[in-house]
């Protein structure tokens, strides 16, 4: 099961280290990870994805929650959750129609165009992972030069 | 409002540790503590100084868990800091309150590689409850504050206070906070009452109903509370290692420790029962083995203070999160209430008597004069009951575990999780400034003591009289059973040697040292040990070659016991 956790911590050094260590340490995996603070500058918000069987997810969850700089966590129902990634691709031109036919299917994902070069061009796409991944398949013909990816940032619905 | 007063971090630390109630500092001075040993000229702490810090760390260990209160040790930076490490982790895997504080180099000197620096803060985060770095002189009485708080609230555990060398020389305006607030700290859960109608429905329509009592319940000092209940309900209890004397081990009731050296009718019984009743345990490798094999007709009623250890190792069919003393007495009222009481013997506590009252008889025990059992059982006779014993880690300490009984609950402790071999002694120590009134005895084996046996020029030199009890069969007697078992005898690094001459040993430390060779002797020595005002080694030699059995081996259920040939 591929999990989305939100986790509301205190903004002090350390506490990065502190989540990923106890991933680490209790044997979990990270899928990906972003941080940033909040409108109250004293917390931060970490979204954690993360994948595990229920029980698994469950552990992880309550790990988390004693550790005693978290001040909120949740595992987040993603049917019910506007979960978003930034991602870069800088993809290869090989020839004249290249150009074309990346920027359709960047407009197909809602993406944009960045630093357009004769060899190369680069499409920044705010989605899904799964939308990601999708792009991805379709611009591998291209030739993938580089990707960067941010992780999910997520946060539930209200009245969900 | 709180008074305002200006002085050092070094200062303010000492004044907060006595704010705090703290009487005794187990430690040992370095240059990046040095601001804060020059305060105990100034203040009312006595310093008990060690031979090395993770000792230090085990006798805050030691204390912490006799007087449920953190025990506090000090470290320099780097080695110093690396050295309690070990001792940390020991208080940690076991759940027991202890603050350790080191010395670190000075801020502007961190990261870059310092004579004694080492990152502390980073290497401790796994086996601390929590860690501080004060950066700033004025932090210091808020994380004394927090720190002793974390350390003794809801699942105890060690707390670091790490502190760089110019916040202890600065000086500040402090305030020492009576109230504080940790946002995301809530270490108490009220039981909540239909879980535990629910269990009580489950513990009543049980058939083979059991209960499993674990370290929780001499944590939160539940000893009554689970008496009435087994006694009300007339369930037998069984105990995990940690949670050995818990309950009375001579009550009728009581079947002692199961687990990998288990009592027999203990492991027999887990086995046999339909529903358990599981206080204050994490359902360890060690006591449960493979749990599967059975927990598909066993029903868990699971009552523990952190609900991370709910389903962690056991999937569970009711819960109860809360402090497990408030969780049974929660029981108990309701019990009352309904007047549910069993005076008759029903089938199953006849089963249980009768496995019991076989085991007792028909357990194969060493044919010598000087055998595991009979040493355990002339330690039992002599003492009082109200003595503390800690153990050392190896054979000696499934020895005791099988033939030493608890009888006044909560006067035994041990490094269970962690097993950490040196623990015993300096935990003793420990234990005995705790409770200057009680003899306190470390049962030792001859691998473990030796791993912290400088100890004695501690308790000779502070006056602080424990009793070494000493198992002495010159190899590392656990690891040499399991070659025998499993290993076709080859023996390989286990052979100690008769080296060093214990008696002599202690005598050079000041100590008293006695050697015992026969059960007469014994009997002496534990006498006059008792009555000695200065520490005593007794010394007892014994056949390298007695197992503990019985023996679940790893990985294997309590239903496959290897019991003695």
């Amino acid at each position: 099961m591929w999990a989305i956790l939100t986790l509301l911590v205190e903004n002090k050094p350390g506490i990065l280290f502190k989540v990923t260590h106890l991933f680490r340490s209790r044997n979990f995996n990270i899928d990906s990870i972003s941080v940033g603070v909040t409108d109250n500058p004293e917390y931060s918000r970490m979204t954690i994805t993360t994948y595990g069987d229920e029980k698994q997810v469950e552990q992880i969850v309550k790990q988390l929650d004693k550790m005693i700089d978290t001040i909120e966590v949740k595992h987040l129902d993603e049917h019910k959750t506007v979960y978003r990634e930034l991602s870069i691709f800088k993809i290869k031109l090989s020839n004249a129609n290249d150009s074309m036919e990346v920027n359709k299917l960047a407009n197909a994902y809602g993406g944009k165009i960045h630093d357009v070069r004769k060899e190369s061009i680069m499409v920044e796409l705010t989605a899904t992972p799964d939308q990601i991944r999708a792009f991805e398949e379709l611009a591998k013909p291209f030739g993938i030069i580089e990707v960067a990816r941010t992780g999910v940032a997520a946060l539930q619905r209200s009245g969900a | 409002m709180n008074k305002m007063e200006t002085m050092t971090g070094a200062r303010a630390l000492m004044v907060a540790m006595e704010k705090e109630g703290v009487k005794e500092v187990f430690g040992l001075p370095g240059g990046a503590n040095l601001p804060m040993y020059d305060e105990f000229a100034r203040c009312n702490i006595r310093h008990i100084l060690v031979r090395h810090e993770q000792s230090a760390a085990h006798m805050a260990d030691g204390f912490g868990r006799v007087s449920r209160k953190p025990g506090v040790c000090f470290a320099t930076s780097g080695p110093g800091a690396t050295n309690i490490l070990t001792g940390i982790a020991t208080a940690q895997a076991d759940s027991s309150p202890m603050i350790a504080v080191t010395g670190q180099v000075p801020v502007a000197m961190i990261g870059k590689d310092a004579f004694q620096e080492s990152d502390i803060i980073g290497m401790a985060n796994p086996v601390v409850k929590y860690a501080f770095q004060p950066r700033t002189p004025g932090e210091i009485p808020g994380v004394v504050r927090k720190g002793f708080y974390i350390a003794e609230t809801g699942r105890p555990g060690p707390v670091l206070i790490d502190i760089p060398k110019d916040v202890q020389q600065k000086e500040a305006n402090m305030i020492f906070p009576d109230e504080f607030k940790i946002r995301g700290y809530n270490p108490w859960t009220d039981p909540d009452i239909v879980h535990v109608e629910r269990a009580i429905e489950m513990l009543l329509s049980a058939e083979r109903p059991i209960i499993l009592a674990g370290g929780g319940t001499i944590i939160s000092s539940a000893f009554a509370e689970l008496q009435s209940i087994a006694e009300l309900l007339m369930i037998p209890v069984v105990t995990t290692f940690k949670g050995k004397g818990a309950f009375p081990e001579n009550h009728p009731l009581s079947l002692g420790p199961i687990g990998m050296h288990g009592h027999a009718e203990a492991n027999k019984m887990m086995t046999e029962a339909d529903c358990v009743l599981a206080i204050g345990t994490r359902f360890s490798d060690r006591s449960v083995g493979t749990f599967e094999a059975f927990e598909k007709r066993l029903k868990i009623i699971h009552m523990d203070v952190d609900p991370a250890e709910i389903g962690k190792n056991q999937t569970t069919s009711v819960a109860v999160v809360g402090d497990v003393r408030a969780s049974l007495r929660i029981m108990v009222k309701m019990l009352m209430q309904r007047a549910t009481k069993r005076t008759e013997e029903n089938t199953w506590i006849k089963h249980v008597k009768e496995t019991k009252a076989y085991w007792k008889e028909n357990l194969k025990l060493h044919p010598g004069e000087m055998g595991a059992a009979k040493i355990l059982r002339k330690l039992r006779e002599v003492l009082p009951r109200e003595s503390i014993v800690t153990t050392e880690v190896g054979q000696h300490q499934m020895w005791a575990s099988l033939f030493y009984d608890v009888i006044q609950p909560g006067t035994f402790f041990s490094s269970t999780g962690l097993g950490t071999m040196g623990w015993g002694f300096p935990a003793a120590i420990g234990a005995k400034v705790a409770r200057p009134d009680v003899p306190v005895v470390d049962i030792a084996g001859d691998g473990s003591f030796s791993m912290t046996e400088n100890s004695l020029a501690t308790a000779v030199l502070e006056d602080i009289p424990v009793i070494v009890f000493l198992l002495n069969n010159f190899t590392l007697g656990m690891v040499a059973q399991w070659q025998r078992t499993f290993y076709n005898r080859r023996m390989i690094g286990v052979d100690q040697g008769k080296c060093p001459d214990y008696v002599k040993l202690a005598e050079s430390y000041g100590a008293q040292g006695i050697r015992a060779q026969s059960m007469d002797e014994l009997d002496k020595a534990i006498k006059t040990a008792l009555k000695s005002d200065v520490a005593t080694v007794i010394d007892i030699p014994i056949d390298p070659e007695e197992d503990v059995l019985p023996f679940v081996a790893p990985g294997t259920s309590l239903a496959d016991m290897i019991l003695p040939s």
